[in-house]
């Protein structure tokens, strides 16, 4: 069984956004492997330990983007893949060709995403991999098992659970909840050392960079939102007064009930 | 003439709040997009494959200029699949849209809300999902028909074999108009009935911090935040929260919020459109009861 994870870098979660143009300013900022892709990595460590076979992992990314290959190589990824480049600039269905071109040049039997990345909050390009690779998906996943041939999965839908079974190779996104992702052991981190890192361009994939970058989806502006004040602070010792004016801004201001 | 195409969801026959909202915002771009809204609903059991064959035909046919779904998990399960396949961009989540020169403008929050994005979407159709409870639905307006999507009979490589639903009564703090939503103030899991007695008592659903869903109190279904789900109903209650950075990314865009919590230095006062400072186990049933007097009084 062999596995490939799809790695996003991005900005820590505790991170104060501060907005360049019509990007994010990176200075000064901490990046981390997006947190939804360490549970999709940590399943497609659990197969192989279980099953044997390769995890691959795969950023589109500028240079600092290998710390986070570096980062799961150390939790137990066993080979590496960087396609170099400003994917800050590509779409989601950018980001989803240079993958699944890269995808292809590696075996794999599932191909693990996060739900969605933090920060894009897009949640887009793991079906559209999905759909240019031609294989099933299934989305938001909180249980997998690897069965004869298929897998049988849990898809966190509102409120509720789908449980659907599917052939591979198979797109994941995973989910908090599919398990719980390790921390890089000390031995992990010095054996990662050694492991190369397989880096490409675009180009080398294949692939003309005017169909990658500043398409489909152009950013027009970034904005910070308008710093809240806060509102009326009031004095809760006397529960009922309390309750009382919370219910009346509840009805005549939210105009909630 | 090419107009704007809707996918829509319906329960029991009827659209769902999620897709009224998706066609009330369509109808106001129709004016400046020209053309009809074309509302569209395939009503069979959910299918990834299936259902974007079926939509596939149907923008090959109509050739509509833009392409809307609700923000819903299968709504946001299609579009991306979709938009592959016709080889276009999608905006996903998005909170306002509108019709500029002769291209879709829409906006959508970014790391979990700490930023907004404005995007321009090029290629047709413009593709977007639209987040729950960020479009108002126009009431009056009558409900348009809804062309029911034939199912094309092809072979799928992923079946859904079970759909566990939800306890009754239970909603989904995704589509939810009002979240009651406790922390680790409430010491531990019991405390939770705290929060669910109000929440039943008021209609709205039931949500988290994290620490108490890594305390293993209640199900992750449940955590608001930038890890957890962004929501922006109109009413966002929180107890026993202190308002850390990634729960703020998660809540403070639903319209009103109320907090409730000891320590008046709390950073949940901060984005609090009203602050009560005090003790939650005395304050919630308090407040659980005011609202079953004022729901019976009706
Ligand atoms: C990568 C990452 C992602 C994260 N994602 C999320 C996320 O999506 N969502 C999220 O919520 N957090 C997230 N966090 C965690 C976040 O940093 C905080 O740890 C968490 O939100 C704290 O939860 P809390 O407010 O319930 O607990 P605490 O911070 O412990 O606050 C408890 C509050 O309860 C108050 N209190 C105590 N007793 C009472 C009482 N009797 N009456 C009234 N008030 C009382 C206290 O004054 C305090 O303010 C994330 C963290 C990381 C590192
Ligand atoms: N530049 C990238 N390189 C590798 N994987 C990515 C990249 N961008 C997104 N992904 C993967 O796609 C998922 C969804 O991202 P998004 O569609 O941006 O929300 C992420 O959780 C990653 O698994």
């Amino acid at each position: 069984m062999n596995s490939v994870v799809c790695i996003s870098h991005v900005p820590d979660t505790e991170a104060r956004i501060k907005v360049a143009g019509k990007g994010v300013d990176e200075t000064g900022l901490k990046f981390i492997v997006s947190p939804y892709d360490e549970y999709a990595l940590e399943e497609a460590i659990r197969i192989k330990d279980a099953k044997g076979g390769d995890v691959t992992v795969l950023t589109f990314g500028p240079d600092r983007a290998a710390q986070a290959l570096r980062e799961c190589l150390a939790r137990g990824a066993t080979k590496a893949i960087h396609i170099k480049g400003d994917a800050s600039t590509a779409d989601a269905l950018g980001i989803a060709k240079v993958l699944a071109a890269a995808i292809k040049t590696v075996p794999h039997d599932l191909v693990f995403f996060g739900k969605q990345g933090v920060g894009t909050d897009n949640g887009l390009v793991g079906p559209m991999v999905a759909e240019l690779l031609g294989y099933p998906q299934v989305n938001v996943v909180t249980k997998l098992e690897v069965g004869e041939g298929k897998i049988t999965v849990h898809r966190e839908i509102e409120a509720a659970e789908e449980i659907i079974e599917s052939s591979m190779p198979a797109v994941i996104t995973a989910q908090k909840g599919l398990n719980e992702p390790r921390y890089a052991s000390l031995k992990g981190i010095m054996a990662a050392k050694k492991v190369p890192i397989d880096t490409k361009s675009v180009a080398d994939l294949g692939l003309q960079d005017a169909d990658i970058f500043h398409q489909r989806v152009v950013m027009v502006s970034l904005e910070l939102p308008p710093e809240k004040s806060g509102g009326r602070k009031i004095d809760g010792s006397d529960p009922v007064a309390a309750a009382k004016e919370i219910l009346k801004y509840i009805r005549e201001e939210a105009k909630a009930l | 003439m090419p107009g704007i195409l809707v996918y829509c969801e319906l329960k029991d026959g009827k659209l769902k709040k999620t897709s009224r909202e998706a066609l009330s915002i369509a109808r106001k771009l129709a004016g400046s997009v020209g053309g009809d809204v074309v509302a569209v609903a395939v009503d069979a059991a959910y299918s990834t494959e299936k259902n974007a064959a079926a939509l596939e035909a149907k923008v090959k046919e109509v050739q509509p200029a833009v392409l809307l779904f609700p923000g819903t998990s299968n709504g946001r399960d299609l579009a991306p699949r979709i938009a592959a396949r016709l080889g276009v961009g999608v905006a996903s989540d998005v909170d306002r849209l509108a019709w500029t020169d002769g291209k879709l403008r829409a906006r959508r929050p970014v790391y979990s809300g700490k930023a907004f994005a404005t995007v321009e979407i090029t290629g047709t159709p413009a593709i977007a999902t639209c987040r729950p409870n960020a479009f108002p639905v126009e009431e009056g307006a009558a409900d348009p028909r809804v062309v029911n999507l034939p199912v094309p009979a092809i072979e799928t490589k992923a079946k859904t074999i079970e759909t566990k639903t939800p306890e009754a009564g239970e909603i989904s703090i995704a589509e939810a108009d009002i979240i009651v939503s406790g922390g680790r103030g409430l010491k531990e899991a019991a405390n939770y009935s705290y929060i669910r007695d109000l929440a039943h008592a008021i209609g709205g659903a039931v949500g988290a911090s994290r620490a108490t869903v890594d305390a293993g109190w209640i199900d992750h279904q449940h955590q608001v935040g930038q890890t957890g789900r962004v929501v922006s109903p109109s009413l966002y209650i929180a107890a026993g929260i202190s308002g850390a950075i990634q729960h703020l990314a998660g809540m403070s865009s639903s319209k009103h919020i109320i907090a409730i919590n000891k320590d008046p230095e709390a950073a949940i006062f901060r984005v609090a459109d009203l602050g009560v400072v005090g003790d939650l186990f005395q304050i919630l049933p308090a407040l659980t009861e005011e609202v079953k007097k004022a729901k019976g009084a009706h």
